[in-house]
């Protein structure tokens, strides 16, 4: 991973000509970080670059929109500010994109199902080994690929695909741990009605609090969400299974041909509900109908933007 | 089994007005001999079809959805039929991820003057759901504890 130092730089020397540089800094104890809003040399000076960096900053570009900003991604963060791009929800010339090639972050829900961690003290990293001691004096060895996210297990993008200033030197033999996501396999062993089954009983535990929703970068409509609208009214507040799984499926299809595969929104998700599920088997049924990936080509147009008069892969149904 | 001598199932049929509702229209005037499942939706275009009223309707409690619009290149606005196959399609192809029988859902392309093949859609597309049965419910889960990530961090004391 490039060097710290070096990525400050390369903020200090964004920082003049932009509203803020969002970064990272330290969270409330050593394996959570939080965005940072750099403005000054003091907010520079709290800037981190570990594993921990796992939050897309990229979900605070439309916010705003119409001012200069910095921002620093990963390889995969880059994709959903390449999307962005793509579909004008952003200026080019808007945003300052500082790109740092990333070799994986690692995933507090991972961590969390090995030990409680809300008694974190310190995280020591030496090569692919964690030591996190916690406040009672215990101390936990992990692997780190044991405690990545799936999406680092399976990334193809270490090095950004878009940037005005590169920090580091991009990685350049990169196999990933694993093709495809291992749960999405299992998922698809699955018959019908145990998928169906399997929805059910996690979509009844949503909370609808939208914590989902409101960390991706590709929702953006903000008030305007269906969901929430009264005109037209297509959702309920009630909390039932029905509505609960349509949000998600608002959710999904909303980003057919647009999702990132980021994962802020299991991230996000307070419940545990494999929400990014939906959307890696969505981008699967895009990529096999419209050979397309979201985010890697910054002038592409997004399929369901666009036709064409023979579609080459679906076919005429005859009755 | 026909649709045309069992009980009836909950079919939805969203229609565009320019082709599919006037060949059902047609169809009906020649009183052509159809099954009666089906609800029928105008629609101004299947442009307009939101793959999300399709979702909203399996899960209301739906047992088919029958989406009918006019053949690509005859369009009244030129190009919303042509939206419409790739988002139809995207859904069609999506539904199985969610547990439900791809076939429950179709798509296809009738003219207004098109009364017998209207009969012909709609009659295949009955007998389809009728082999296919009542659609799975979403019923509530009575024993279903709230359960919060574990080991939820909050904030250190
Ligand atoms: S839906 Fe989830 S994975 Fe896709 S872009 Fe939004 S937050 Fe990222
Ligand atoms: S974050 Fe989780 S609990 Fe909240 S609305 Fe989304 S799926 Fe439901």
């Amino acid at each position: 991973m490039a060097e710290l130092n070096e990525l400050r730089e390369a903020v200090a020397k964004v920082l003049p000509d932009v509203k803020h540089v969002i970064g990272w800094q330290r969270g409330y104890h050593a394996v959570r970080s939080s965005p940072l809003f750099i403005r000054n040399q003091e907010d520079l000076d709290k800037l981190i670059w570990d594993r921990t960096c796992y939050q897309n900053l990229a979900s605070y570009l439309t916010s705003t929109r119409g001012e200069r900003v910095g921002i620093i991604v990963k390889g995969c963060d880059s994709r959903s500010v390449n999307q962005l791009l793509q579909e004008q929800l952003i200026n080019r010339e808007d945003v300052v994109v500082i790109g740092v090639p990333c070799t994986g972050v690692i995933s507090l829900d991972k961590i969390r199902a090995k030990f409680p961690i809300n008694r974190v003290k310190d995280m020591q990293v030496e090569g692919d080994e964690l030591t996190i001691a916690t406040r009672d004096g215990e101390e936990h060895k992990l692997n780190r690929w044991d405690v990545a996210p799936d999406k680092c297990l399976a990334c193809k993008y270490p090095n950004p695909l878009i940037f005005d200033t590169h920090v580091g030197e991009p990685i350049e033999t990169w196999e990933p741990k694993q093709g495809l996501y291992a749960r999405d396999e299992e998922f698809d062993q699955k018959s019908l009605d145990e998928r169906f089954e399997f929805w059910r009983r996690e979509m009844s535990r949503c909370i609808r609090c939208y914590a989902c929703r409101n960390a991706c970068p590709m929702c953006v409509c903000r008030d305007h969400c269906i969901a929430e609208s009264r005109q037209p009214h297509y959702q309920s507040q009630e909390a039932d299974v029905r509505e609960k799984f349509f949000f998600q499926l608002i959710h999904a299809m909303h980003l057919a041909g647009r999702c990132t595969e980021c994962g802020e929104c299991e991230r996000a998700c307070p419940m545990d509900i494999p929400v990014l599920l939906f959307k890696t088997r969505m981008g699967k049924v895009v990529k096999d109908l419209f050979d397309y990936e979201a985010g890697v080509d910054q002038t592409a147009v997004p399929p369901l933007l666009t036709f064409q008069a023979e579609e080459s892969n679906i076919e005429e149904k005859e009755w | 089994m026909s649709g045309m001598d069992v009980k009836e199932l909950r079919i939805i049929g969203f229609l565009c007005n320019w082709c599919s509702y006037g060949g059902a229209d047609s169809a009906g005037v020649a009183r052509y001999k159809q099954p009666t499942d089906m609800r029928i939706i105008r629609l101004p275009c299947t442009g307009r079809m939101d793959p999300l009223f399709v979702l909203k309707a399996l899960l209301g409690g739906a047992d088919g959805v029958l989406v009918s619009g006019c053949h690509p290149f005859d369009c009244h606005y030129t190009s919303g039929n042509f939206y419409a196959r790739r988002r139809l399609q995207v859904l069609k192809s999506y539904l199985p991820v969610l547990g439900i029988h791809e076939d429950r859902f179709e798509y296809t392309w009738v003219s207004a003057s098109e009364a017998a093949k209207w009969q012909s859609v709609v009659t295949a597309f009955t007998d389809r759901i009728h082999e296919l049965g009542p659609a799975p419910r979403l019923l509530e889960l009575e024993d279903m504890p709230l359960r919060f990530k574990e080991g939820m961090d909050i904030w250190p004391s």
